[in-house]
């Protein structure tokens, strides 16, 4: 008998006169409640509240923004995913295509992304895989990670983003949720910021 | 060692006791604060145990589902009726790689199976990378809480201890900044190196084959994104039905073990993806006494559990004895019911005596595990199971009933109470009398008073 076949009887012999599985109840805050606060206000309390920068712009001014906090993280060379904002005044932008290996990324001073949404109730950015999120290991490897969020993009609660990400699970796109820089708190439960992802987060809130 | 006696050994450690009380007491106020933040948190409760309930009772056709949407998205799934053959399986897609080396994601079910000592006899070196179980690993420990293992050692204590093995070459200051970024230096050479990676899973969901890894440091995506090859051990207790049901999930876990709104990351993924992550996936799915646990209709919620720790946490037991006592990886409340059915009663027949049946464990549990109860069943299969062996308590218990048949016994042993209270009972009593006082008897009993009315 394979493991297989081993495991699955053993699991209907253990249910045998089990009773029927019970209905699930939904009484919690589900996707798209009418909200009670202003979310964009809401995300940036909450983010700040990781120890994240928070920079709100129009979307008019985002160069020069982010030219700003590259020359304040001292940050002269810095990647973008294909399609982001390559041209930065006093920035030399690498554009991942064809994709930097590990440890041309590591020698980066930081990485600029977009997000698929964010959230506000938790302080969440979630990235996608897409185009404005760019690959797993692009977010990853540097120590400073600029994310720029449309106000359009933010969503009340969990369960809105998880219904928002309902599609991109099901094409297989791999789902990343950021609420923070890297933290630990497994000595004496001193909360330290910067383990082993990006040490520093600075996030912009820009209008539509 | 029994329960008992590992208790009173890990008592007499003061610097444990002082390390635990800080950090429990901490912990268990931040979380009070963080669920008082959500009006919904009961239904969101309430969904957490429906949606577990309702994946226990539909497994094999959950399990099978998982594996046909892993399968389609790329992955590969093994199945392991034992630790040993998951181990087997995890050393063999090493091997096949030529891996001297893994990476290794945070994840209990692989020290439940003893996979690093698995994969040391194979030859392949597993490399822990979360900061507590890499302290732990240093020191050749063994983990004392489910979320913060190294939670019994303080500053000092891992100052030393990465003096003596990964900063070898400076004095480091005792700063928990320091020591953080010492290991960070030591870990990030091998996310850049090492081809392949091990991580458990905190849930995967049938209905799309997403596997997700809840973590704060980042050792979580590093090992799921930079190697070659990803291989995830999850007990079949994790698979989730819908993607829907995260919602849930992704707000109960991190309010109710970090205390925080949310964890740092979390991870999901399908399956491999063209240039983003492995290239190869492995999902086993382990059973490892789970479907025991299952057939025991009392007991099996027992299998709900989501790893929080909030019962620990909690727990008068734990936070004065620690994790070490319970002499397994799942401490606490939830080890008491956990390890003995898992392993067997008889491997573990003191741990349902782990408890004063406060049920703290039972209002923190964000699944509303019914802990007090499945431990009081446990006590009874204990008892029932070992039937025919001589026991004082059962001895006591039948003398009992025999005096509470008939008011003149009853009455005769009263006056005998009185009598025979202080050190003549205590000699007769000393397993019982060591730990707790004998009631006081009253002078009078309630018999003589109403006749003495009358």
């Amino acid at each position: 008998m394979t493991a297989r076949d081993a495991v699955l009887g053993r699991i209907r012999d253990a249910l045998g006169d089990a009773p029927p599985a019970p209905d699930v109840p939904r009484d919690y805050r589900g996707a798209a409640a009418p909200g009670e606060h202003d979310v964009v206000a809401r995300f940036c309390e909450r983010v700040a509240e990781y120890r994240a920068t928070v920079t709100r712009a129009e979307a008019g001014e985002l160069p020069d923004v982010l030219a700003r906090l590259c020359r304040r993280r001292r940050a002269a060379r810095i990647a973008v995913p294909p399609g982001g904002h390559d041209r930065l005044p006093g920035v030399e932008v690498v554009v991942d295509a064809p994709p930097l290996e590990p440890r041309a990324l590591d020698a980066l001073d930081g990485v600029l992304t977009g997000c698929a949404l964010a959230i506000a109730d938790t302080g969440t950015i979630v990235l996608d895989g897409g185009e404005r999120s760019g690959r797993r290991a692009l977010t990853l490897v540097p120590d400073w990670h600029v994310c720029v969020v449309e106000e359009a993009a933010i969503v009340a609660a969990v369960p809105d983003a998880v219904a928002a990400l309902a599609a991109a699970a099901a094409e297989g796109r791999p789902i990343t949720l950021v609420s923070g820089p890297s933290a630990t708190s497994d000595i004496e439960l001193d909360r330290v910021e910067g383990v082993h992802g990006p040490r520093t987060l600075d996030v912009v809130v820009v209008r539509a | 060692m029994s329960f008992p006696g590992a208790a009173r050994e890990a008592l007499g450690n003061a610097q444990l006791r002082r390390n635990l009380g800080k950090a429990t007491t901490t912990i268990r106020d931040k979380r009070a604060r963080t669920v008082a933040e959500l009006p919904d948190w009961e239904a969101l409760r309430d969904a957490g145990a429906a949606i577990k309930a309702r994946a226990m009772a539909t497994l094999p056709e959950q399990l099978e589902r998982l594996e046909a949407s892993v399968q389609r998205a790329g992955g590969v799934v093994h199945w392991a009726r034992d630790g040993a053959e998951a181990n087997a399986i995890v050393a063999g897609v090493a091997r096949a790689h030529g891996a001297r080396e893994v990476i290794k994601v945070k994840s209990l079910v692989t020290d439940e199976i003893g996979l690093n000592a698995a994969l040391a006899e194979q030859g392949v070196q597993a490399i822990e990378t979360d900061l507590a179980e890499l302290i732990i690993q240093l020191e050749g420990g063994r983990p004392s809480h489910i979320l913060v293992p190294a939670i019994h050692r303080n500053r000092a204590e891992i100052r030393r201890l990465f003096e003596r093995t990964i900063a070898r070459d400076g004095a480091l200051s005792d700063d928990p900044p320091a020591l953080t970024d010492a290991a960070r230096r030591y870990l990030r050479e091998r996310f850049l190196s090492v081809p392949v990676a091990v991580s458990g899973a905190n849930f995967a969901v049938a209905e799309t084959g997403t596997v997700a890894v809840v973590e704060s440091e980042g050792n979580g995506r590093m090992c799921t994104t930079l190697p070659d090859v990803l291989v995830t051990v999850m007990g079949i207790e994790k698979v989730l039905p819908e993607w829907r049901d995260l919602e849930v999930f992704l707000q109960l876990l991190p309010r109710s073990s970090t205390a925080e709104r949310m964890n740092p990351y979390t991870s999901l993924w399908t399956g491999v993806r063209d240039d983003d992550g492995p290239r190869e996936f492995h999902l086993v799915l382990l059973d490892a006494g789970r479907t025991q646990v299952l057939a025991d209709e009392v007991g099996r919620q027992a299998l709900h559990c989501i790893r929080c720790s909030a019962c620990l946490n909690v727990c008068p037991v734990y936070s004065r004895v620690g994790g070490h006592a319970y002499e397994s990886v799942y401490p606490g409340p939830i080890g008491a019911i956990l390890t003995p059915q898992l392993r067997g009663l008889k491997e573990a027949p003191t741990l349902p005596w782990a408890s004063s049946l406060c049920g703290a464990c039972f209002d923190a549990c964000p699944v509303k595990i019914d802990i007090p109860s499945v431990l009081v069943h446990l006590r009874g299969r204990v008892v029932r199971e070992a039937k025919g062996r001589v026991s004082a308590e059962r001895a006591a218990m039948g003398a009992m009933a025999a005096v509470f048949a008939s008011h003149k016994r009853y009455e005769r042993a009263q006056r005998l109470a009185r009598l025979g209270r202080g050190p003549l009972a205590s000699a007769a009593l000393p397993g019982w009398t060591r730990m707790r006082d004998l009631p006081e008897v009253p002078r009078e009993t309630f018999r003589d008073w109403w006749r003495s009315r009358a």
